[in-house]
């Protein structure tokens, strides 16, 4: 065989068709699937991605706030191309660029050099700072370095700089997203609690979500309510800002202000009770108020005691527009159910989304069969085997902590599901396994705009639900043969 | 090329060791490189006559980046010929010292440093191997020969044996070997004896007994190796008899470390350890009394 240039090419591994072909079959045996859960020392394609990814969502979601990596430029490229691919925006963040200088020496001059830079450059309102891996196996310490900062002056004392460690070889992004929240709130709210006042108004945080759509349903619902609010923290707007041919670089995020007087606030509900663990347990020792952690409201009976602790809180009915649109969702649902009834599902994703799909899918009557975490705990194992003991359609649901997107491989040949839902990363899988992949979590690389669909509340179960059914009917409709092809669905 | 690193317990003397044997293969001839990879940067300064003025890391830091430093700005000749690099480091406390080694040996390696009219190479590397980077000198393709100093002091001893665990772990991938231990005399009881049979249990030997004398202090003093300072002397001889005995030695073994109590039974053999008495541990002086 040669080549373009004419040159004898040797095939590096002559491999014959028949032992492609074996390989290629022995990979979804139930031989291999022992194999690849007894695998211990590899991970191939977890579901989850690194702290400073969260920690820096957590920054874009206040007004003005730069994004500041401590760290080496790859990793803060890579966080801003998942950004970009998964919201196709721009997602501005600064870097301290250490390099091998840096890691001998400590980072103390690039981040003092990097933040004098961004200051005067990109004019911020809060610096997020924020470490990848380098200056967390060296040894940096942050809390001097930040601190030697304002005393040299190379930020203003007064120009808020929040600051967390959150080393990418620990934990997941949504823990990364808790540290840097809890630290932004705690520099904010610094000396901002005053004894007897109340804003009167609810501090929502939405936890670690990726989904625009919702913040901004989150905000819909408290309108309807009549129920004032602060948004703690708030992308929506940083994510998905009108084009009008003006380019900004803070385009959203909650507000200063209103993030420091939380702190005065009448109640603070935290949703999705895993990526606000340490964000809720501060705020609850320290602002005034009333306190809850609740799970991210995913399905019908979640968005209801989401609805009703809002209305127990603020002493407020729940409106009528609210229960109307509930009306139509058990409505929606029962025209629905037939299409999605008794269907397998492999589900993977964060915990606390985890725990919305599992929820939805048991009240639509579908099982929850693969359920995989892999950044999880047993805690996590717990709650989600909770909501699958306490539903008739949990009984064949099984839980895999810690396991990643080529265990899922296995368990999708061997013990078949009708779908899955998770986030791109699956598409492979759910390729092989000739099954449709419903793409509720995040990134979002090769579909447009699903960021912008709601899926918690009432309008996420009109939209899910649709999403699951209608794919279901395309694919009988593209398979069913020529005497079953009917108008009627 | 041989290339050799000297580990041993920190201020067991493996800078003023290695200095004077070296100084010793230089006066038999041969071509030495010293390696210095201790951010203290005193492995060469017996044999330049000062302190190296400019470290690898030093010009990093001045320059801020590797990239623009060349050989000649951190290799310097000094006594028999003999080139010396130091690779020094951070300040104590801040960043890695231990990536200094690495960025350091591989700015050696990248940029010619290792001709091959060498016949030695030597790395004097810092006390505790407290992570990776202070095992940069014995990975794949670098020294393969490791002598541990050490003396007949306990401390000294259990240091001598967690290093030959470090090499253990290395050896069994890769060609590094045990070579031998170096007594550098404390003037402890039974010294000779204590140190020759640790060697025997970890299958080495004990390649030489340097005994104490103050005029390696002297010598010291005068920023000069023995050898240099006063050929003459009896102790110049005994490093030069190491010298010749390590550019002669074919002994290169896979360690057996002692495990911990055979290692403290070996110490209270030869006295240096008394046995535990489990009825005091614990207890205050004042309960005690």
């Amino acid at each position: 065989m040669s080549n373009l240039l004419g040159l004898e090419v040797k095939k590096i591994a002559p491999t014959p068709p028949e032992e492609v072909e074996r390989v290629k079959n022995w990979i979804n045996s139930e031989e291999y699937k022992e194999k690849n859960f007894a695998r211990q020392a590899l991970v191939i394609t977890p579901a989850h991605a690194c702290q400073p990814l969260g920690a820096e969502l957590a920054a874009h979601g206040f007004e003005g706030t730069l994004p500041f990596v401590h760290g080496s430029q790859g990793c803060t490229s890579y966080f801003r191309s998942t950004f970009n691919r998964h919201y196709r925006e721009p997602a501005p963040a600064a870097s301290s660029a250490m390099s091998e200088d840096g890691a001998v020496f400590g980072g103390q001059n690039n981040l003092h050099e990097g933040l004098e830079n961004a200051v005067a450059l990109y004019k911020p309102k809060m610096i997020a700072v924020f470490t990848s891996c380098m200056p967390e196996v060296i040894g940096d310490d942050l809390t001097a370095f930040i601190k030697n900062a304002k005393q040299k002056g190379c930020v203003p004392n007064d120009l808020p700089t929040p600051y967390a460690n959150t080393p990418s070889f620990n934990g997941c992004h949504i823990h990364g997203y808790d540290s840097m929240l809890v630290s932004i709130l705690q520099t904010l709210t610094e000396g901002k609690q005053i004894e007897g006042r109340c804003t009167g108004k609810l501090n929502l945080i939405p936890g670690c979500d990726f989904n625009t759509g919702n913040y901004r349903e989150y905000k819909r619902i408290l309108k309807e309510f009549g129920v004032p609010y602060t948004l703690l923290a708030d992308i929506s707007e940083t994510f998905d800002s009108p084009l009008d041919g003006h380019y900004r670089i803070y385009p959203g995020g909650t507000k200063l202000d209103d993030a420091a007087d939380s702190i005065n606030g009448k109640a603070t509900i935290a949703l999705g009770s895993y990526s606000t663990t340490k964000t809720f347990g501060w705020v609850k020792d320290n602002y005034s108020g009333k306190h809850v952690s609740m799970p991210v409201p995913f399905g019908v009976a979640k968005t209801d005691a989401f609805l009703m602790k809002i209305s127990e809180l603020f002493g407020k009915p729940i409106p009528d527009s609210l229960k109307a649109e509930r009306g139509r969702a058990v409505d929606l649902m029962t025209d629905a159910h037939q299409y999605i009834h008794g269907k397998k599902f492999a589900v993977y994703g964060d915990p606390d989304y985890l725990l919305g799909y599992v929820s939805f899918l048991l009240e639509m009557g579908a099982v929850p069969y693969h359920i995989l975490c892999s950044k999880g705990t047993k805690k996590l194992e717990k709650e989600i085997q909770a909501l699958l003991d306490a539903s008739m359609y949990g009984k064949e649901g099984k839980i895999y902590i810690n396991k990643d997107l080529w265990h899922m491989h296995s368990l999708l040949m061997t013990d078949p599901v009708d779908a899955m839902i998770g986030d791109t990363h699956g598409k492979l899988q759910a390729r092989t396994a000739k099954i449709p992949l419903f793409r509720f979590g995040f990134p979002v690389f090769d579909r447009v705009n699903l960021h912008r669909i709601p899926l918690i509340g009432y309008q996420g179960v009109l939209n899910m639900l649709s999403t699951i059914c209608n794919k279901f009917i395309d694919i009988t409709d593209d398979t069913c043969d020529d005497r079953h092809f009917e108008m009627m669905r | 090329m041989r290339q050799i690193a000297i580990y041993g317990k920190g201020g067991i003397g493996k800078s003023t060791t290695t200095q004077n044997t070296v100084a010793g293969l230089a006066y038999l001839g041969k071509k030495v490189m010293i390696v210095g990879c201790d951010p203290k940067a005193d492995s060469t300064r017996l044999i330049l006559h000062a302190k190296a003025q400019n470290t690898v890391m030093d010009l990093v830091r001045e320059r801020g980046t590797v990239e623009d430093l060349e050989l000649e700005d951190v290799m310097k000749v000094g006594y028999g010929d003999t080139k010396c690099v130091e690779s020094g480091g951070p300040e104590p406390g801040v960043g890695c010292a231990g990536r200094g080694v690495i960025t350091a040996i591989n700015f050696l390696e990248e940029n010619g440093a290792y001709t091959p009219d060498l016949d030695f190479v030597f790395y004097d590397v810092l006390g505790d191997v407290v992570c990776g980077g202070f095992a940069m000198p014995i990975r794949e393709g670098k020294a393969e020969e490791i002598y541990i100093v050490c003396s007949g002091e306990m401390m000294a001893m259990y240091a001598a044996n967690n290093i030959a665990k470090g090499i253990l772990k290395y050896a069994s991938s890769g060609k590094v070997r045990l070579a031998g231990l170096i007594c550098n005399a404390r003037k402890t009881d039974k010294e000779f004896e204590l140190v020759s049979a640790l060697a025997a249990k970890l299958s080495t030997q004990m390649i030489h007994f340097v005994p104490r004398d103050n005029q390696v202090q002297r010598a010291e003093m005068r920023r000069m190796t023995v050898i240099e300072y006063s050929p003459e002397h009896p102790q110049a001889q005994e490093y030069r008899t190491l010298a010749e005995k390590i550019l002669n030695n074919k002994m290169l073994v896979v360690p057996t470390p002692l495990e911990m109590e055979e290692l403290e039974d070996l110490l209270m053999e030869f006295g240096v350890m008394e046995a535990e008495d489990e009825s005091v541990v614990g207890v205050v002086e004042a309960a005690a009394a």
